[in-house]
């Protein structure tokens, strides 16, 4: 056996040592084509889900004019007569986006001025880790606690309050949006240079006030970036407010009132037995195509300042 | 009351268990210019910003003996740092302006004071920026962002902001270090200015620059006061052997 294969390599015309060196760079090559072939499949999900919207909103389109769909102010396509407004689910997505936000920001941009300020490094240690873990709980967890903790806590608080409301999914998200404008803050507020806050300390300015006067203002870009992604994630959210928040589609902005976003009712037509290929089916492609438009531009919005912000160099 | 506008007297400091200043004393008598010179890690700028209780803000520093301005020790409990720093203002290494405008850098001073009178921020902003030789160049664009100056105008700058808080003394950590021969030359004829109405005290690595500028001169050596004597005769006639071997190049 060994003979033949020493006769087969010499025929090759290569050695066993000769063999042996072409070897690392072939797992070289293989390596970095599938490499490749990983990185290629991330762009070519995101071109097939756009392929998807299109073609399955185009045969939406085909039959409710885009005028109705961006004006009309009812949405009601499972129903015997049918609306195709996209506003209400519109209105539904900012409302809870809008007060997770009002809860998240304030909350998010105070802890994150403490860690970058104020909090000595073994606190910090210890706080870091548990946004960690608020950021790492299912949605659906923060779904059931928004529908069986805060509602009915919120009842108390708001008599008349009915089961189904903007307001206490609002608020759940905010908190899961929490971790994501601290961290990202807090990292634009460190990225300011020492050397600013010595200045302002030189000149005998307290700690609030070197925090909030100079380095806040300095990090603004990177937290109104922070601010906008963690939007983008909000209008994103699905289960929550498809848990929590009603399914009621309604052009309000009161946010007692029970409403339904963009994300919830997708989730509630793909779970329902509306046909496939019918008009009522093919609705949650339009809205998908709305939302995907929304978070896209939002995510721009992001982009484009982080990348000012980085130009800038923080402050320096 | 003492002779010198500030001093220190048998000042040690500690870094944990490192000592970077070793037992010293020295005073700045009013109105007068004194230079700092030694080579890198001698305890130069640890020494300078004892004045401003600036060394405070790193964890595990420890401060022995008295530093006093006005005759008053500014470690002495009850003394609020703040106050301190409004009365001695400093200026750093390297330009520091805030990302604002020329106008609010100048101003800041006064806001964070609770001063709100519109007319008086703008009659002392001109005025330190007169002080400061940068008001000609600046006046007709005082809303533009100070990050647009060039390095010289943003360290003269700097300097408008400290003296806008109407400080007594200046500290100066090596100011002109990170600029050109023209900034430098500015900066310098700026200290000849300010002395008349300021006591400063300057840091800095070139010797030439403290023969210019200062009337008394202070040689650090590895955070030892080595030699202190009016600046011509510290250059000319050094008494000890480690000052002139440092003025004369041979370490350092």
């Amino acid at each position: 056996m060994q003979l033949f294969k020493e006769v087969g390599q010499a025929i090759a015309g290569e050695s066993k040592i000769q063999k042996k060196r072409r070897l690392p760079y072939l797992t070289d090559t293989l390596v970095r084509a599938i490499l490749f072939l990983c990185s290629l499949v991330s762009v070519f999900t995101t071109l097939a889900i756009l392929a998807v919207l299109v073609v399955q909103s185009y045969y939406f389109f085909r039959e409710v004019s885009i005028i109705e769909f961006l004006t009309s102010k009812q949405w009601t396509p499972l129903f015997a007569e049918k609306h195709f407004g996209i506003l209400p689910l519109l209105c539904g997505t900012l409302l809870t986006s809008l007060i997770a936000l009002l809860v998240s920001v304030p909350l998010g941009l105070a802890v994150a001025v403490y860690l970058s300020e104020y909090a000595r490094r073994p606190i910090r240690k210890v706080i870091k880790p548990f946004l960690e873990i608020l950021a790492g709980i299912p949605t659906i967890v923060y779904g059931y606690f928004a529908l069986l903790t805060i509602t009915p806590l919120l009842q108390k608080l708001i008599p008349g309050l009915g089961g189904f409301n903007a307001l206490s999914p609002g608020i759940v998200m905010g908190i899961m949006i929490l971790p994501l404008v601290t961290s990202l803050s807090e990292d634009a507020l460190r990225a300011v240079p020492d050397s600013l806050r010595e200045g302002g300390f030189a000149l005998g300015a307290s700690k609030l006030q070197v925090s909030l006067t100079i380095v806040f203002p300095s990090a603004l870009s990177g937290i109104m970036a922070s601010i906008i992604l963690a939007l983008s994630r909000a209008v994103g959210e699905t289960m929550i407010v498809a848990i929590a928040a009603g399914n009621l589609p309604q052009l309000t902005w009161n946010p007692l009132e029970p409403v339904s976003t963009m994300t919830a009712y997708i989730v509630q037509v793909s779970q329902g037995d509306t046909p496939y290929g019918s008009l009522a089916y093919n609705t949650i492609f339009a809205v998908a195509i709305a939302l995907f438009v929304l978070t896209f531009i939002l995510n721009m919005i992001s982009f484009r300042i982080r990348k000012t912000f980085m130009a800038i160099g923080g402050g320096n | 009351m003492s002779y010198f506008k500030i001093e220190t007297r048998n000042v040690s400091l500690y870094y944990g268990n490192t000592q970077a200043l070793k037992n010293i004393t020295l005073g700045v008598p009013e109105n007068k210019v004194v230079a700092i010179i030694g080579p890198s890690g001698c305890g130069k700028s640890t020494y300078l910003r004892l004045f401003n209780r600036m060394n405070d803000m790193i964890d595990g520093v420890r401060v022995e003996g008295e530093v006093l301005l006005n005759g008053k020790n500014i470690y002495a409990d009850g003394v609020r740092v703040e106050d301190v720093r409004k009365r001695v203002g400093m200026v750093f290494q390297k330009p520091n302006p805030f990302p604002k405008s020329i106008f609010e850098n100048v101003a800041y001073g006064l806001r964070i004071n609770g001063v709100t009178n519109k007319r008086y921020i703008e009659e002392t902003v001109e005025r330190a920026l007169r002080q400061a030789a940068l008001w000609d160049e600046v006046k007709d664009n005082l809303k533009k962002s100070a990050l647009a100056l060039s390095g010289g105008q943003q360290q003269r700058l700097c300097i408008a902001r400290a003296l806008a808080v109407e400080p007594s003394v200046i500290l100066m950590d090596e100011p002109s270090s990170a600029l050109d021969p023209i900034s430098n030359a500015k900066i310098e004829e700026l200290i000849w200015e300010l002395k008349k109405k300021y006591t400063i005290l300057i840091v800095t690595h070139n010797m030439q620059q403290a023969a210019r500028v200062s009337d008394w001169t202070a040689f650090f050596y590895l955070g030892e006061l080595i030699e202190y004597a009016e600046t011509k005769d510290l250059f000319t006639n050094p008494r000890n052997e480690k000052t002139q071997n440092y003025i004369t190049g041979r370490f350092g």
